[in-house]
């Protein structure tokens, strides 16, 4: 049997350390992957932290009250008879050290910016990091730990490929074709989890089709799946010109240069299709809301210029929308994360739009459900808002303001009349894109909300 | 379309081409009242009398550079080696010569010739006549060489090459005389230098191959596709220029080469495209490119041994299952 770690998660880009609120599961509890080990505090919000190992909880490391460095051991699941004294020892050393280098794990692909610096030393116990807080337990080879290099792999929870342990690398390089590897950077398939079928233990091609096919597996389901086969992004090299904007815009306004576009939407119509689609029975509520978010995921879709990301030496131009919806709360507001938004249906949206805010409310989000926004909205519509300008949250390019609707007097063809109108106000990044980007984008949102059939098919 | 063969299509071509420009001529030993070494210029002297059909003495060097300076002048002359391992002997003629006169002479001089003959490992003709000798000629700036496959290839190759301005080696092969297969009638019909051909399609691997080479790499692929390996097979026909883009779209398309060639492989034509793939379709490739080459030895007489020494089927079989991580591979 293997011995899962349990480290703390890497919640947010900024995320260096977390603080453990209270464990859920106590030191002998019997654990389920899935179950929730432990609630931790993070910089924005309570996370729920879900057990990726089955097995009995055997050793806790860290106290309620404790902050420690992202990576850190703080608990160990086993089977009762596995001897976990060299894992607890091996790696209490490192839940000591406060080893930030080991919370800057570049992202995958991201273009050899970290200065050098900075040690890339991570004690020898310590596992690669997970990214996006969808991997917080890595699980150990039931080896001996005591040879120079460690035996430590990440968890192939998430794919069934690596229930054996993986051929993958002992703190070395992953062995891949050039053909695997590219598919794999473009299906966001991990390599160090794959087993390989090639010579040596190389991974090849049809490996990693096959990770990438058989997505997650049943105990260990990740909170998404990946709805598409294409690549989540991709990277486009800097023009001069990009490269020259991107070096002066900043020092001209703050580290993220703004800049916004205005317009205004009739929302007659939009409005009549809500009234009608909420006068059904069996069907979720939809709100004005609801229609901003599937009107944009759509566009972004036709717009990927503006569903990207300044990356210092690259602009990362997201295949996937993830939206981020800004949540209101009384000491602030959270971001929680619409994932694949472009492939969901209204009332998909509308259902996971309200679960999230309500449990956004009341500090029960997901780790995963906090990060990795291509795109963001805010509506103060019911603050009766005519509009707003909203502020970028990086590495974001862009977010949407949403005004109320409001009834207002309106020039139509044949004279003065009466309609709904809404403004909506996107803040770009200007490193990222230009104001006919960004004035383009808005007036193709505006168009579908003006035809809102058009948000059914 | 008529079946000939590979013989009788180099034989109409040299008789299309010299009926369609009285300034063709072939020059080299025993091609006119002997009709060829290899009966490759059966019927000629008859048909076109000794001014353009003219017999040598033994001396390669002095015939061909006869011919080079025939082309100096205007003509077309097409130079044959009884067979190409004697074209050592008109190497600075070639290398010196026809290769540089063009560029040295700052393009004031054309050298339109031809100089085509058998080569390669045949049976049992031992060291000295089984040698693959496109390895010297394509290395040489200035120099086409071409390696055609197939009677249609031969004929449409080789009027390509008597109309073209440089000089273009045409190396032909002792056991592809006999070859029958179907080549068009039509005295305009051509196949241009430089262009490769995907002769059997296939999804898993790619196999370049040319001549004798190419036949085994067919018998090969038929015998993997029971296996369940698909192979596609490219033959590059004209060795310089290299038809690489063809090369490449297939690789893209596979992910994976096996390149052949008969002579021993270092620094042979399996180098230089195995490593124009790996430059060009890197990301591409699921395995490295394999090679499969004759042996670095000189070509024993002995049967056996002279078989040992040649890429075979297996040996090409092998190399297919090892690159697509077969059984057996």
């Amino acid at each position: 049997m293997a011995v899962s770690k349990v480290v703390m998660p890497k919640l947010s880009e900024q995320m260096e350390t977390g603080k453990l609120i209270k464990w859920i599961k106590k030191e002998g509890d019997r654990v389920q992957a899935g179950d929730i080990v432990a609630e931790v505090e993070t910089d924005k919000a309570d996370v729920e932290m879900e057990a990726f190992g089955a097995g009995v909880l055997r050793k806790i490391l860290v106290q309620p009250g404790d902050r420690v460095p992202v990576g850190a051991l703080i608990a160990v699941i086993a089977e009762p008879n596995d001897d976990i004294a060299s894992v607890v020892a091996e790696a209490g050393g490192a839940a000591q050290a406060p080893a930030p280098a080991a919370t800057t794990e570049p992202a995958p692909s991201r273009p050899a910016a970290a200065p050098p610096s900075k040690p890339a030393a991570a004690p020898a116990a310590a596992p690669k990091l997970p990214q996006r807080g969808d991997e917080l337990v890595t699980r150990e080879a039931p080896k001996p730990a005591a040879t120079g290099t460690p035996a430590t792999a990440p968890s192939g929870a998430a794919h069934p490929a690596a229930a054996a342990a993986p051929a993958g690398p002992a703190g070395g390089r992953v062995k891949a074709s050039p053909l695997a590897k590219k598919i794999a950077s473009q299906s966001g398939v991990d390599l160090r989890l794959i087993r390989g079928s090639g010579p040596g233990g190389r991974i090849i091609r049809k490996d990693v089709e096959a990770a990438a096919t058989a997505g997650p597996s049943g105990t260990v389901a990740p909170a998404y799946a990946p709805s598409a086969t294409g690549p989540e992004y991709e990277d486009v090299a800097l023009s001069s010109m990009r490269a020259t904007i991107a070096k002066r815009m900043p020092l001209s306004k703050g580290p993220v240069p703004h800049f916004y576009v205005t317009s205004d939407v009739a929302m007659d119509r939009a409005w009549e299709l809500r009234e009608s689609l909420n006068g059904l029975a069996g069907q979720p509520k939809i709100s004005v809301n609801d229609l901003v978010i599937r009107a944009c995921a759509l566009t972004l879709l036709r717009h990927p210029g503006v569903n990207a990301s300044f990356q210092g030496e690259s602009i990362r131009v997201h295949h996937r929308v993830h939206m981020g919806i800004a949540v209101a709360l009384e000491e602030g507001l959270i971001t929680p994360v619409l994932r694949d938004v472009h492939a969901k249906s209204l009332a998909q949206i509308a259902t996971e739009a309200r679960d999230l805010a309500e449990r956004a409310r009341h500090r029960k989000l997901r780790a995963n459900e906090l990060s990795g926004a291509t795109f963001s909205i805010s509506n103060l519509g019911m603050f009766d808002v005519s509009e707003f300008s909203a502020i970028i949250n990086p590495p974001e390019g862009a977010i949407l303001a949403v005004g109320s609707v409001k009834v207002q007097p309106v020039v139509t063809d044949t004279g003065l009349g009466v309609g709904r109108r809404m403004k909506l106000t996107i803040s770009c990044d200007h490193r990222v894109m230009d104001g006919a980007m960004g004035a383009r984008f808005l007036q193709d949102v505006g168009r579908l909300l003006e035809e809102p059939l058009r948000l059914l098919v | 379309m008529p079946v000939i063969t590979y013989r009788e299509a180099l034989n109409l071509a040299l008789r299309e081409e010299m009926q369609r420009d009285d300034r063709v001529f072939v020059i080299g030993e025993e091609v006119g009242l002997y009709e060829g070494a290899y009966k490759v210029t059966q019927g000629l002297l008859k048909e076109f009398g000794p001014r353009r059909i003219v017999d040598t003495p033994i001396a390669e060097s002095g015939f061909t550079g006869a011919g080079i300076g025939a082309a100096m002048v205007g003509l077309r002359p097409v130079v044959e080696m009884m067979t190409f391992n004697f074209a050592l002997l008109a190497l600075d003629q070639i290398v010196n010569s026809a290769a540089k006169l063009h560029y040295m002479s700052g393009g004031q001089y054309h050298i339109p010739i031809v100089i085509r003959g058998p080569g390669g490992p045949a049976h049992q003709l031992a060291a000295q006549h089984s040698q693959s000798m496109e390895t010297y000629f394509y290395h040489v700036p200035g120099l086409k060489v071409v390696r055609p496959s197939t009677p249609a290839d031969a004929k449409g190759l080789l009027k390509s090459a008597i109309r073209d301005d440089n000089p273009v080696i045409f190396i032909e092969s002792e056991t592809l005389y006999a070859v029958k297969g179907e080549v068009p009638e039509d005295p305009d019909f051509t196949i241009p230098l430089g262009q490769a051909v995907v002769r059997r399609e296939g999804t898993d691997v790619t196999v370049v191959a040319y001549m004798g080479m190419y036949y085994r790499a067919m018998e090969a692929a038929e015998e993997l596709e029971k296996e369940g390996i698909s192979v596609e097979i490219v033959d590059p026909r004209t060795l310089r220029p290299m038809d690489v883009d063809t090369i490449m779209a297939s690789v893209r398309k596979t992910h994976r080469a096996v390149v052949v060639e008969a002579g021993a492989g270092f620094a042979g034509m399996g180098s230089e495209i195995s490593a124009w793939i790996q430059e060009h379709a890197f990301d591409d490739l699921d395995a490295p490119v394999e090679r499969v080459t004759g042996e670095n030895a000189p070509m024993p007489y002995a049967r056996n041994l002279e078989r040992a020494k040649t890429p075979s089927k297996d040996k090409i079989i092998a190399a297919i299952r090892h690159v697509c991580y077969a059984n057996g591979g």
